[in-house]
């Protein structure tokens, strides 16, 4: 059974379209990446995937079942929590804990010590809650969702106000479970962290998701970029700037880049020499999901502009 | 174990008896009696016009039903709106609903939780005034008999029983305004206008009674059901306003309850 099937998305709040004709597919045993600046669309999606949100268009399944007819039941084997999890302040953590467990029912009340330990909250358990920094109810929201025993982790921005620390052991923790089989959809700024840890990845701008699928494959999708430094770099822009196959020509700091083909790189270098000008370095440059992230989110601000040479 | 709406309502309550505001609210409820002996301790008369006050200075068991009269106008429903009125809006801001709302317990079983909660708070916000009403009356004035409304004396444990009675009716319409309160707790999100909103509805009701050419009205309205005990303490008992204040109230209770669920269940939780 797939965990997250969505088809056609829609939610729009008057004349704006927070969510907009949106598709998503989480396979079993992904660590699943949402990506997206702030206001593109991530929470209002995983709302809707959580049954809080009625989509105004579009279905989604969640192991099957549809959330916004099925519920509770569609959440069976599902965990997790939109934006910062809220707890009542007046009760204690392990009391928080224990009325969503009951809430739960099954063995969840009986998990209640173990998912405290996991996350490392159990000497401030007797603590009320509104004396708990973000990042204690951070875990507190990844121990809730764990109390589900789930086959599903939903985790909108899980490391948000921890401490470096903090968010090491939320991402050693993310990791050993989803080595023990549970697929995890996740939504983070943390490009760095969706790098290390997500296999397939969706990017969300305007409401839109402008890619889909493996981590892998948007490395591969984009094109090659090349880093090249001369003995003068004015008169290697303009002859790059002429090259017909070269595309996306920048200054960054010494280096001019650009991207190209290996047989376009190979003729420029022959053209570059062939104007006297010498070649200190020319590599390969493997764009990082940062510089991808940017230019499917911010791709007409961007692409092809040249920075002016100093 | 399957959570049920009794998982619900047991977490209610619990989480009710974890705020300080539940005890400011039963707390006073405890206190105006013994505020009310105090004071007439200090001067002499009292309130005699209003219904069994002439039994005061003679026993101490009417004086939970003469300081309910005084509070049936505003207090009670003012305090049973402050928690009402909090019940779902509280947890709309203080952004639980949606951790409660992906657990395995229905939404409809949930505020039927809520909603036993806010009715077994009314219940306990009574039995804390009955309570120091018959402690701080039975010091002041004894356990005597009491003279009814229809001037039958009646033995202090019938008129006990009668008190315990009346205070039963009188939790009826004030579960009528707790309906009121949890409908608009659902529908404003925002427990400040839900309370204030609460409170407005009775003042609404009572300006309708004040009202000549609608005095017809007036005994299908919430606000006149808070009278209806007096009917316990006449000889023989004068059954037709207890019976019309269940029926009154209960209508009174199923609209907005109905509406509030209906809301409730269908609900977008956004940003809450």
């Amino acid at each position: 059974m797939v965990p997250v099937e969505a088809h056609g998305l829609v939610k729009a709040y008057g004349r704006i379209r927070a969510v907009d004709h949106v598709d998503l597919s989480v396979h079993e045993g992904d660590i699943y990446g949402f990506l997206g600046p702030n206001g593109a669309g991530k929470t209002t999606a995983m709302r809707m995937l959580l049954g809080l949100l009625r989509p105004d268009e579009g279905e989604v399944r969640v192991f099957g079942r549809d959330p916004q007819r099925e519920l509770p039941q569609a959440l069976d084997g599902v965990g997790g929590f939109v934006e910062t999890p809220h707890f009542y302040p007046y009760l204690t953590g392990r009391t928080n804990l224990e009325l969503l467990a009951a809430f739960d029912g099954g063995d969840a009340p009986q998990r209640v010590g173990d998912v405290l330990e996991t996350v490392g909250l159990q000497g401030r358990a007797t603590d009320r809650v509104g004396g708990y920094s973000q990042g204690m109810r951070q875990r507190l929201g990844l121990a809730a969702a764990l109390l589900r025993n789930p086959r599903l982790l939903v985790l909108d921005e899980p490391t948000n106000g921890l401490d470096p620390g903090g968010i090491r052991d939320m991402r050693d923790l993310i990791k050993s479970l989803a080595a023990e089989g549970m697929t995890v959809f996740l939504s983070s700024h943390l490009l760095a962290e969706v790098e290390e840890l997500c296999t397939r990845v969706s990017v969300i701008r305007e409401g839109r998701i402008v890619y889909e699928g493996a981590l892998a494959d948007l490395h591969a999708s984009s094109a090659p970029r090349y880093r090249l430094r001369t003995s003068d770099q004015q008169a290697a822009q303009r002859l790059l700037l002429d090259a017909p196959a070269l595309h996306d020509v920048q200054l960054k700091g010494d280096d001019l880049v650009f991207s190209a083909d290996e047989t376009a790189v190979l003729a420029l270098s022959r053209h570059v020499v062939g104007a006297g000008l010498g070649i200190a370095a020319l590599v390969p440059e493997t764009a990082t999901l940062e510089q991808l992230f940017f230019e499917l989110t911010e791709a007409d601000e961007h692409r092809h502009r040249l920075e002016p040479v100093p | 174990m399957t959570p049920t709406t009794l998982t619900a309502y047991r977490w209610e309550v619990r989480k009710l008896a974890a705020q300080k505001r539940t005890y400011i609210g039963v707390g006073a409820s405890a206190l105006l009696p013994v505020i009310f002996v105090s004071v007439m301790a200090l001067q002499t008369g009292g309130p005699y016009d209003v219904p069994l006050g002439h039994n005061l200075r003679h026993t101490g068991i009417a004086l939970a039903l003469v300081v309910l009269t005084f509070a049936s106008r505003f207090g009670a429903q003012l305090v049973t709106a402050l928690v009402a009125g909090d019940i779902v809006a509280g947890e709309s801001s203080g952004g639980t609903l949606k951790m409660i709302f992906t657990r395995s317990l229905g939404r409809g079983q949930i505020l039927a939780g809520k909603t036993l909660a806010t009715f077994t708070y009314v219940v306990l916000l009574l039995l804390a005034l009955l309570t120091t009403g018959l402690v701080s009356g039975g010091i002041a004035w004894g356990f005597n008999p009491v003279v009814d409304l229809t001037g039958t004396r009646l033995s202090a444990v019938h008129a006990l029983g009668l008190t315990f009675a009346a205070l039963g009716v009188f939790a009826i319409p004030l579960a009528a305004v707790a309906a009121f309160g949890i409908f608009l707790s659902v529908v404003t999100r925002n427990s400040a206008a839900a309370i204030v909103g609460t409170l407005v509805y009775e003042l609404v009701m009572e300006a309708v009674v004040g009202l000549v050419h609608l005095q017809w009205l007036h005994h299908y309205l919430l606000s006149a059901q808070f009278d209806a005990w007096h009917g316990l303490f006449q000889t023989p008992v004068f059954w037709a306003p207890v019976v019309r204040c269940a029926w009154v109230s209960a209508l009174f209770a199923a609209i907005p309850l109905a509406a509030a669920f209906a809301i409730f269940k269908r609900r977008d939780v956004a940003g809450e």
